[in-house]
């Protein structure tokens, strides 16, 4: 009776999960590779085939968007590291008490605040007519208005402000672990700076390192709003192509393709991130 | 460098530049976003024309105020009633599953929080499309089938709403969870000793003891779903909410009206984010 009761109870809480990941998860994935490997040949007719793949492969734009876009999130990832790692050195283990409480949390509140209204600034900012633009303009250093919008640099600008907090977050929170001790015991056994950085404390961040780095290099991947706002009509990005595939040119066809390679892109990076760092992605994500 | 070792006074202040200066990055373009709320100009831009609180009050074209632009004020319900229903749906599965993983051990279940933590790795586009063709083909076939038709199953706020649900779900399956494996499974007997039911001992004892965690939860889901732009993008029908709206207006340059709608955004994001974080507090000292 007990065990029937409990039998119950266990699959009252399954059906739930098994009933989210089924029909949201798994069966769209396997639905959106299903019509990627499916060619239009007539109204409502549809053939089994990989032409989807090798339209991307054929046409220069396409996969050369797709490189662009991978290039540029690998040196976004990088350089949200470089960036952030200092920062959340700095609250973790220079900072304490009240002060530390407070810089963590000034570091969290864009993050909170809608990416549009984080990106609306940098436009303000960088526009022709924008802050930065006058600025330069009042102190002398150029003599008339420059547009800074609209080219790489303002995107990896932007790609940098609205991912660089998912990097220290993480970073903060290993760092904030590391016994300073250890570090002590490493100036005592005569390591210099660099050396305890690289022997004691890098490897202890590991799992933060890692962590940050695969929702820093996924939400640059998947992101549409910054490279479309800040990068004008020119530059282009892989999920821009999508939106156009399946929004705009209603070619649901080649876009789950595209879909398809940006996903196995982005699994593809995460899975090596892992196993590069032999993490498990229970221990980085599930925290 | 940790403050119990001396270091150079050069290396200190550097450092200290190079972290104020982060800041400084940090508040830009938030703080320009506000300031230009106020600026009494057509555009969002350099000259300041003066202060104004046309942007938020004003009637008269072209200075019409966030509370009086129709189509803003629409989209903020919107967004609103889709917040609403995604918080409401994913904090009732997450506690689900919280209690799933935490309390019950079966085969599988390795592979279960994998595929549970998996709309954390895949892109928001992508979720996006997936659910949107996969809801167009169900729908296809049900009309094929029956002869009926299922606009639910097209791209509007019922999609929507499932998308974001779709990912919102694992933040919450992870914030209650956290708090689930903190609970004394003893005060749980002692309820059963003294003759609860086994449904009344979770509804009595596990469920207050959950409930910062819950309401955090919540908290946090309505603040992302909310903010949700990408998956929300490609799943969007003829309601948009209020991200999608703004995007628009962005894309065929705006008036200071957005910055109005973006303080008022920023202090209710700053306003949930500081609630998300006092539950967690109250949460850390039980």
């Amino acid at each position: 009776m007990r065990s029937d009761q409990s039998k119950l109870g266990f699959y009252l809480l399954l059906s739930p999960l098994l009933l989210w990941l089924v029909t949201l998860i798994i069966l769209p994935h396997m639905g959106l590779f299903a019509v990627s490997i499916s060619e239009k040949v007539g109204v409502r007719e549809y053939e089994t085939g990989f032409g989807n793949y090798a339209v991307f492969f054929n046409e220069p734009l396409y996969w050369r968007t797709f490189a662009r876009t991978a290039i540029m999130s690998i040196m976004t990832t990088v350089l949200t590291l470089l960036l952030g790692f200092p920062i959340a050195y700095y609250i973790a283990k220079l900072m304490r008490g009240r002060a530390k409480t407070t810089l963590f949390l000034m570091c969290l509140i864009p993050f909170w605040v809608s990416e549009l209204v984080r990106t609306f600034g940098w436009m303000i900012l960088l526009r022709e007519t924008g802050v930065l633009s006058n600025f330069l303009q009042f102190t002398g250093v150029i003599d008339g208005p420059v547009e800074f919008l609209y080219n790489d640099a303002a995107i990896m600008v932007g790609l940098v402000y609205t991912s660089i907090l998912f990097m220290i977050v993480p970073l903060v929170t290993t760092l904030d672990s590391l016994d300073d001790s250890l570090i002590e015991a490493g100036y005592d056994l005569g390591g210099s700076g660099f050396s305890i950085l690289r022997e004691i404390v890098i490897p202890h961040a590991m799992p933060g390192i890692v962590s940050g780095c695969i929702v820093v290099f996924m939400l640059s991947l998947g992101n549409y709003l910054t490279p479309i706002l800040l990068g004008g009509k020119d530059s282009l990005w892989f999920t821009g192509l999508i939106y156009t595939q399946f929004i705009t040119r209603f070619n649901w066809e080649l876009g789950s393709a595209f879909g398809f390679l940006l996903l196995a892109l982005s699994s593809t990076i995460v899975f090596l991130g892992l196993k590069l760092s032999r993490q498990s992605l229970t221990n980085t994500m599930g925290r | 460098m940790i403050p119990t070792v001396p270091q150079s006074s050069v290396l200190k202040w550097s450092y200290r530049a190079y972290v104020t200066l982060f800041f400084v990055y940090l508040a830009l373009p938030l703080s320009v976003v506000c300031v230009f709320a106020f600026n009494n100009s057509l555009f969002p831009s350099l000259p300041w024309e003066g202060f104004t609180l046309a942007w938020f009050f004003g009637t008269e074209a072209p200075f019409i105020g966030v509370f009086h632009e129709r189509s803003i004020l629409r989209a903020i319900g919107t967004s609103a009633f889709v917040a609403v229903w995604v918080a409401g749906l994913s904090v009732a599965v997450g506690t689900c599953n919280a209690f799933l993983f935490v309390r019950h051990d079966f085969r599988g279940k390795g592979i279960l929080y994998i595929l549970m933590l998996l709309p954390l790795i895949i892109p928001g586009v992508i979720l996006g499309i997936s659910i949107l063709v996969f809801a167009s083909s169900v729908a296809n076939t049900l009309e094929d089938a029956t002869g009926r038709w299922f606009d639910g199953l097209r791209p509007g706020l019922i999609l929507v709403i499932l998308g974001q649900f779709s990912f919102i779900t694992t933040f919450a399956t992870l914030v209650i969870s956290a708090r689930l494996q903190k609970f004394d499974r003893s005060l749980e007997e002692a309820a059963l000793n003294l003759g609860a039911t086994r449904w009344g001992a979770v509804r009595q004892i596990t469920l207050p003891f959950l409930l910062p965690a819950i309401t955090g939860a919540g908290v946090v889901a309505v603040l992302m779903s909310f903010e949700n732009f990408n998956t929300t993008l490609m799943l969007v029908g003829s309601d948009s909410p209020l991200t999608i709206t703004m995007f628009d207006k962005l894309k065929h340059g705006s008036t200071p009206v957005l910055n109005a709608v973006s303080l008022l955004l920023i202090i209710l994001s700053a306003t949930l984010g500081v609630l998300s974080l006092l539950f967690q507090r109250s949460k850390d000292k039980d």
